[in-house]
């Protein structure tokens, strides 16, 4: 049997930073939701001004953390839809398509994140 | 009649069984109710992906000053945006349960030889949860 | 109690159907008769032209995998007094092309073991004379639930990703090419990891679970599939960062 070299996929780099995402997900985005989403805005508690959350992320480990809070949960909305659309809708014949929208997406939203992280003054 | 004396070419008679094959339903996964769990857990992730767009859509108004920001707090409290943002909690916390529970299938954890209880690496990880969530919720609200 | 049950039981002949239909028998109903008791009756005096695979009739042999009110199950293993009085459907298992009756067309999955190499790979192998492997009970732990296969291919009846995509390689081969990987006395985990870290093996996997909660041994492939997937995705970093390290 002739042995080609098997294609050496990106498929683990990408389930690997789903998992990542999967995990940053699971436990930053509940609190978050919760207090930003719902607790805030229904003053269940006293909402955070705006002259106590600036200083709040212009701490560089602030930055560091919502830039991980935001980019590893978009690859991994990107990696599980992506399948979503396979199996849910049936349109494997479109991968190239999904594909470069589910990771082309998480890719500008993190690059937006990291704009948006380094631009605050 | 020996079909191997043929140099191992297949030998197909004149007469094939006829093959049946279902084509499967696009809604296979209503068929049952593990079934429409599981896509309910991966429809999660739209969920995710959209608060994460909210929190950028937050650091962004943030970063242009206090009339931004108070615009920004005011769509929030938009009914419509107060139940979206219902909605995705329930789904981010089904994702964080499912996520959990599923994790020790995956990561087998052997101590002396013996393999840890699933039930175990699941509570230590929502142990975690609960300790980082009470932290993080601590140093915005302090 | 009932003294007889109907049962629905597909049939279909290639000869003479374009599609399969459905063909109604009452048979006695005993309490302790499972679902294949019912098809031997209905082929012994009812029926002699009704076609399905049968052998062991406890559970070991893996033949008798059907379709029990859209279930995959073992028919020897599926008692009739958990549908009784409701009639019970039995069709052929499911994401498998049906050749006659309840019998389907298997040589998919055995293909698919084949290719994955269920069997111990040694680099080089011992002689005779230098004696067994050994293995101590914890090295036997490590993979003895994932042995418990036998290869009855409900998990595959249960696999959404299988049936939408029949390229895909399916939880029990990938559940066996996991035994072997992590037997003591094997070293074919790079040839099998080549050949199952493609998109039809471990990556179209989903983790939809079902396989795991149809499985009759108790394997659980789809954790056999998720810690393989572990071990690649540290692999294909390891030969990203440190590509001289041979395996």
């Amino acid at each position: 049997m002739a042995t080609d070299e098997p294609k050496k996929l990106l498929e683990p780099f990408f389930w690997t930073l789903f998992s990542a995402g999967g995990v940053v997900a699971a436990l930053l985005m509940p609190v978050h939701i919760f207090l930003f989403g719902l607790a805030f805005p229904l003053d269940w508690i006293r909402g955070l001004s705006d002259t106590r959350a600036l200083p709040l992320i212009e701490h560089p480990l602030v930055r560091i953390y919502l830039f991980v809070f935001c980019s590893l949960p978009l690859f991994h909305w990107a990696h599980r839809f992506r399948y979503t659309l396979y199996d849910g809708l049936q349109i494997k014949h479109l991968n190239e398509v999904i594909t470069v929208f589910c990771y082309g997406g998480a890719i500008i939203g993190t690059a937006l994140a990291g704009y948006l992280l380094l631009s605050i003054p | 009649m020996t079909p191997h004396e043929t140099k191992g070419e297949t030998q197909y008679t004149a007469y094939h069984p006829r093959w049946y094959r279902t084509r499967v339903s696009t809604y296979w996964w209503l068929g049952k109710w593990y079934y429409l769990k599981f896509v309910l857990r991966e429809l999660s992730s739209i969920f995710v992906a959209y608060f994460v767009v909210i929190t950028l859509l937050q650091i962004h108004s943030l970063s242009r000053g206090p009339e931004a920001y108070a615009r920004f707090e005011e769509r929030m409290r938009n009914p419509l945006m107060i139940a979206l943002d219902a909605i995705s909690f329930l789904f981010v916390l089904f994702h964080t349960i499912t996520w959990f529970n599923l994790a020790p299938r995956a990561m087998v954890v052997r101590l002396g030889g013996k393999r840890v209880p699933e039930i175990l690496i699941a509570g230590s990880n929502y142990v975690a949860w609960l300790v980082i969530s009470a932290s993080v919720a601590w140093f915005i609200l302090r | 109690m009932a003294e007889t049950i109907q049962l629905e039981v597909t049939r279909y002949s290639p000869e003479h159907d374009a599609a399969p239909t459905f063909q109604r028998f009452e048979v006695p109903y005993r309490r302790d008769w499972v679902v294949l008791d019912a098809l031997n009756y209905i082929k012994d005096q009812l029926d002699g032209s009704l076609s399905y695979r049968w052998s062991c009739r406890m559970g070991i042999c893996g033949s008798c995998g059907m379709m029990v009110n859209g279930e995959p199950k073992l028919t020897c293993a599926t008692f009739l007094s958990s549908y009784a009085p409701d009639a019970v459907r039995v069709e052929p298992l499911r994401y498998f092309p049906v050749v006659r009756d309840l019998v389907i067309e298997m040589s998919d999955f055995m293909v698919k073991l084949k290719k994955v190499k269920p069997w111990i790979i040694q680099k080089e192998e011992k002689s005779i004379a230098d004696g067994e492997y050994l293995q101590t009970p914890q090295q036997l732990d490590v993979y003895k639930q994932f042995s418990m296969c036998i290869n009855c291919m409900l998990c595959y009846a249960a696999c959404p990703v299988y049936g939408l995509d029949p390229l895909f390689t399916g939880p029990a081969a990938i559940a066996l090419a996991q035994r072997y990987n992590i037997d003591s006395r094997d070293q074919g985990a790079k040839e099998r990891m080549d050949i199952l870290s493609q998109h039809e093996g471990i990556w179209a996997c989903t983790f939809v679970g079902e396989c795991t909660e149809v499985c009759p041994k108790h394997v659980d492939p789809a954790g056999a599939i998720q810690q393989y997937k572990l071990t690649a995705a540290k692999e294909w970093f390891k030969s990203l960062l440190m590509p001289w390290g041979a395996k």
